[in-house]
This record gives C-alpha cells, structure tokens and sequence, in this order.
C-alpha cells in the first residue's frame, strides 16, 4: 500500500455528513444502552440535531467541491442538493415518529439510531462516483431500512411488512451488484467518469454485448430500489405492513437517494449510450405511471393508496430522467424535493388519525375529518392536491418542469400520456378530500387527541415547503440547474 | 468475449469431468460391502447422539450473530497486521476507528442482555 493512499485533511472533511451521522447514530445506541428509561427522549433530540448538523456540514463542504479517496467519492453541487434533501427528510420523520413510538409503547433509541445510519447511506449514495461505494452507500440504506420496516416487532404487518421487503431488496441488490461485476469485466473499471470515457472511445474496443447486459442488471437494481415497474409489486406491501412514520421515511428517503443514484449512473456513465437506454427508460416509465395510477383507484387503504402514489410519482420522475439532459436531471431534483415534503405531510397527517394501533387507515375513517379536525383536514387537503399538481403548491412546478424537459427531448407522447396520468391521479386524491369534506363522520368516531409538538412541526415544515416551493420555485430550481451539469 | 476467460471454462469441464472419471474408475477396482452402518450420519467418528434437525433454544441465534461480528473482525485484523509497518499511524488509526464500532455494538448486545442466558 504506497503512502498516496492516505487520505488527507482535506477528504476526509469532503466526507464529514457521512461521518457525523454515523457517530450520531453510533452515539444514539450507546444513549440507549446507558440511559434510563426516563430520559430517552433526549435520544430523538439527538438524533434530530444530529441530522441538522450533517445537512449543515453538507452545505458547508460544499464550498470546496471536488474528489476525495482516490475518486471514490465526490462533492459537488449534486451531491450536496442530495445529502441536504435526505437529511432533511430524516428530520421530518423523527419528528413525526416520536409520538407514535410512545403511543405504541416502542419508544427506543435503536429507531433513531437505524434512520441516523440509513441517512448516512443514503448520504454516501449521493457522493459516490463509483459502483463498488454506491453499493456499499445502498446497503447501508437498505439494511436499515429492512429493520425498521418492522419495528413493531409483535405486530404480524410488520413483520410479513420486513421479510417481504429484506428478501426481495436483497434480491435486487444482488442483481446489483452482479451488473457492476459485468461491467468491470467488460471494461475494466467501475468508476463512473472511467465507464464514460471508456465508453465514447472508439478505440478502446468495448464489448458492447457485456456492457448492454451489466447495464440491463444495473436498472434491475435500481429499478427496484426506486419502485419503478416492473419491481414495483413490494412497495405497497412494505408500506401498509410498515409502521406509518417508517411508510414515510420509506416512500422519501431511500427512493431520492436511489434516484440520485440513477441520475449519476445515467448521466454520468451512460449517456453515450442513450439510444440503447432511451426505449427501456420510456417503457418503465410509462408502465410505472399507469401500473401506479390505475391501481391506486380503487385502493381502501389510505397507506397502500399512498403507496401506489409513490410508485405513479416515481413513473413522472423516470419521465424526466427518459429525458437524459440537464434539463430533465434538474427537474428530476426540482421534484423529488417537492415530492419530499408534500409526501412525508401527507404520511404524517395518516399516522396522526391512524391512532394507536393503526386501527384508522381505511378511507371510511377519513370521512368528515373536517369537522372532527379541521386543520389536519385543510392540511392532507393541501398535500393532496400538491400531489395532483394544483397551481400554486410545489407538486404542480415538479410536473411542469419535468414534462417540459420531456418536450424538449422530443418525447411528445410519453409527455401526453404523463400528463392524462396525472388527470388519473386526480380522482383519487381529490376522493378523500371529498370524503373529508362532504360526508358525514362515521358513527363512534370520537373527538381526535390533539397532534404533538413533533406532528405540528412537521405539517408546518411541509406546509411551508410545498408552498414555497409552489410560490417561488426558482429557490430550488436555479440550484438543481447548475448542479445538473457537473454530473457529466 | 475476451479470451481472458478461456483457462476458466477448460478448469471448469476439468472440475466437473474428475469426479466423474474417478467414480467410474473405482466402480470397477473397489469391493462392495454394503453395511448399515455406511448409511449412518458420519459426525467425525463419533456415533450421533440425535436427530440433526432436533429443536433447540433460539438464544443460540444471537450467540451466532455475535460471534460472526468477531469472526469478521479478524478477517480485518489480518492484514492490517501484516502490513502494521507500512501502514504506520495511519493504519493504527483506522484500525482504532474499526474496533470502537465494533466495541459500542458489544456494549450494546451487553446492556440489552443479549448474553444473559436465562
């Protein structure tokens, strides 16, 4: 091993977010260890803090982009809009976790401790510029992903909710990784930046047989991961069976880091072979739209109907990615940061009347919320129409930025039917806002506890993010379109 | 395909044909004396006290998760070890850094009771 290996001050700085929320996460556990029960709740303080000061660190390396460990990983805008985007999401779901893990009498540091260690993965997906360490980024995720799918540990849903989504991840994540084994076998690197240039040399006499099947067992992974069709079928599963605040955590946090994933993938190895990517990204994501869409009409279950959401909104996201530009890499980001708050708002006004035991997750037991509380009501009733792409919230300049990069990539048609997709969706959001609204409370539905502080921050944030968004989008956009190109 | 490959598909056909040709091979040399006790579980000579697949307690499971992440750790310890002078503070370091992980998942699996056995 030659000295040159060692890396300087200067990379392992590069590295801090990842560093801080491991040692956060590393801490939460011995918290959990060493603190009587009493005290506990400091340990989602803990958690909470340290996910801010991981997003502030991410900001604050970002003054000095560049590559760290010998281009393993590297800091540029991108990653940056990422590491934030994540933890951001990881704050907004402690917030919401912690009343619900009291009243379910599973309040333990070891939930804050798998989220610190899922968002530190999630982190090193977005940083990494080679293979081997987006695999590792990516277990790290899943892994702890996995165990907090079924947290709850005595309850059946969440237990069939974990097995069912370690199995097929697992699965997925071997498909992975035996993409990038081909691809290193074709061209001998896995380095993103070394795959493109091997890629658009003519001279380097690649395999394009080899390279074609590593990169068709690399969207199998990724795919997956993202919930896109046709690997879509355990992602309504997972996220009825998993608690509502980890359905949350779920449908946001692991799915923008893949996403980040797939966009660096794309942009920065594959694009001289768009012509081979073009036709598979348009068929996936069109059968994701529609395969999310239609199912999602006649869902009872306000989780797995959200989840179905999830899954036609990962479809609008593959649109622009279809794209393979700037513009469509931007929109991609623009939208998976509204997507992360009106959907994490909407998840969380779920746990809120779900109550204890989740016994209220039927659409029946939305009926006439607004009278029983007119605020968690108005709330979801904003979300909901975000999620539609009602001017004025984040949802509807998501869907416009990512169409209009479809247009401009000469993709009329699948921008026409994303767009009748979206008219799809409209039915379904707007049927619980009309059961909310128009009918009457159903028989025995008692006055609701009031939300904790945690739920109330949380709605506010995301209130104010989808509004924001929605008002001034340039906020967010004009940072993803100078950060879009650097992934070349 | 590259040729590189060429070497493995030959040792992969010799792989498969050796125990093939021997087994043919020694059908003809070899006496047949067929006993009950050829058909017994063979426990490294020792006569099997039961069933293998008799239940037993799941504490057994957590023991085995804890012994796997001390089994790994070696694997680490290794190398690091053979390459210590090279390696320098540096390797001290992130061996340091290994361990402390390792060490707060101990006193983890310790203050839960993940080793008290009744």
């Amino acid at each position: 091993m030659s000295v040159s290996s060692i890396p300087s001050a200067q990379e392992i700085v590069r590295f801090a977010p990842e560093i801080a929320l491991s040692l956060g996460g590393t801490f939460v556990m011995l918290g959990e260890a060493g603190l009587k029960n009493g005290s506990r709740a400091r340990l989602a303080v803990m958690a909470f803090l340290t996910l801010l000061a991981a997003a502030v660190l991410a900001v604050f390396v970002a003054a000095d982009p560049g590559t760290a460990f010998s281009n393993l990983l590297v800091v540029d805008g991108f990653s940056t809009f990422f590491r934030v985007l994540v933890c951001a999401a990881g704050m907004l779901v402690v917030l919401i976790s912690t009343n619900y893990l009291r009243v379910e009498g599973h309040d333990s540091g070891e939930y804050y401790a798998l989220i610190l260690f899922s968002v530190a993965g999630q982190c090193l997906m977005a940083a990494s510029n080679e293979l081997i360490m987006l695999f590792i980024g990516l277990e790290c995720s899943s892994i702890a992903s996995y165990v907090l799918a079924g947290y709850l540990r005595d309850d059946r849903r969440n237990n069939e909710a974990a097995l069912k989504y370690f199995l097929l991840g697992s699965f997925a994540s071997a498909f992975f990784l035996y993409g990038v084994a081909w691809l290193w076998g074709a061209l001998g690197t896995t380095n993103l930046s070394e795959v493109r240039r091997l890629l658009l040399d003519p001279s380097a006499g690649v395999d394009a047989t080899m390279t074609a099947a590593a990169a068709a067992l690399l969207l199998v992974g990724l795919a997956f991961k993202v919930s896109a069709a046709p690997f879509q079928m355990w992602a309504p599963d997972v996220y009825q069976g998993a608690p509502a605040p980890v359905a949350a955590f779920l449908s946001v946090g692991p799915k923008a880091a893949a996403f980040a994933m797939f966009l660096r993938i794309l942009m920065t190895a594959f694009v001289p072979a768009r012509g081979q990517w073009e036709p598979v990204l348009w068929t996936v994501a069109l059968a994701t739209m529609v395969i999310g869409n239609f199912a999602a009409l006649h869902q009872t279950n306000v989780k797995r109907l959200l989840a179905y959401s999830s899954i036609a909104h990962a479809g609008y996201i593959l649109v622009a990615l279809t794209a393979m530009s700037d513009t469509g890499a931007a929109a991609a980001m623009f939208y998976l940061a509204a997507y992360t708050f009106m959907n994490i708002g909407a998840f969380a006004v779920v746990t809120y009347v779900a109550g204890r035991g989740e016994r209220h997750v039927e659409l029946m037991d939305f009926s006439g919320l607004s009278r029983r509380s007119p605020a968690m009501a108005a709330v979801l009733s904003i979300f909901l129409l975000s999620l539609t792409g009602v001017p004025l919230t984040a949802g509807f300049f998501g869907k416009f930025y990512i169409f209009k990069a479809a247009l401009d990539a000469d993709l009329v048609w699948l921008a026409v039917l994303g767009l009748l997709n979206s008219a799809v969706a409209a039915y379904y959001y707007l049927r619980i806002i009309v059961m909310m609204y128009m009918h009457e409370p159903s028989a025995g539905a008692g006055a609701l506890p009031s939300p904790g502080v945690g739920i109330r921050w949380a709605l506010a944030a995301s209130v104010a993010g989808t509004f924001v968004l929605g008002v001034a989008p340039s906020l967010v956009l004009d940072f993803a379109t100078a950060s879009a190109p650097l992934l070349r | 395909m590259p040729e590189g490959y060429l070497p493995i598909f030959i040792f992969l056909i010799c792989a498969i044909l050796f125990p093939l040709v021997l087994l043919a091979i020694f059908r003809y040399l070899r006496p047949s004396l067929p006993i009950p006790v050829k058909l017994e579980a063979y426990e490294c000579g020792i006569r099997a006290a039961s069933n293998a697949r008799g239940r037993y307690t799941v504490r057994f499971y957590i023991v085995a998760i804890l012994f796997v992440v001390f089994d790994v750790e070696t694997i680490f310890l290794f190398p690091w070890a053979v390459r210590f002078r090279q390696l320098a503070w540096f390797g001290v370091a992130e061996v340091a850094v290994f361990l402390s992980i390792l060490i707060v998942g101990y006193i983890w699996a310790y203050k839960k009771g993940a080793l008290e056995w009744v």
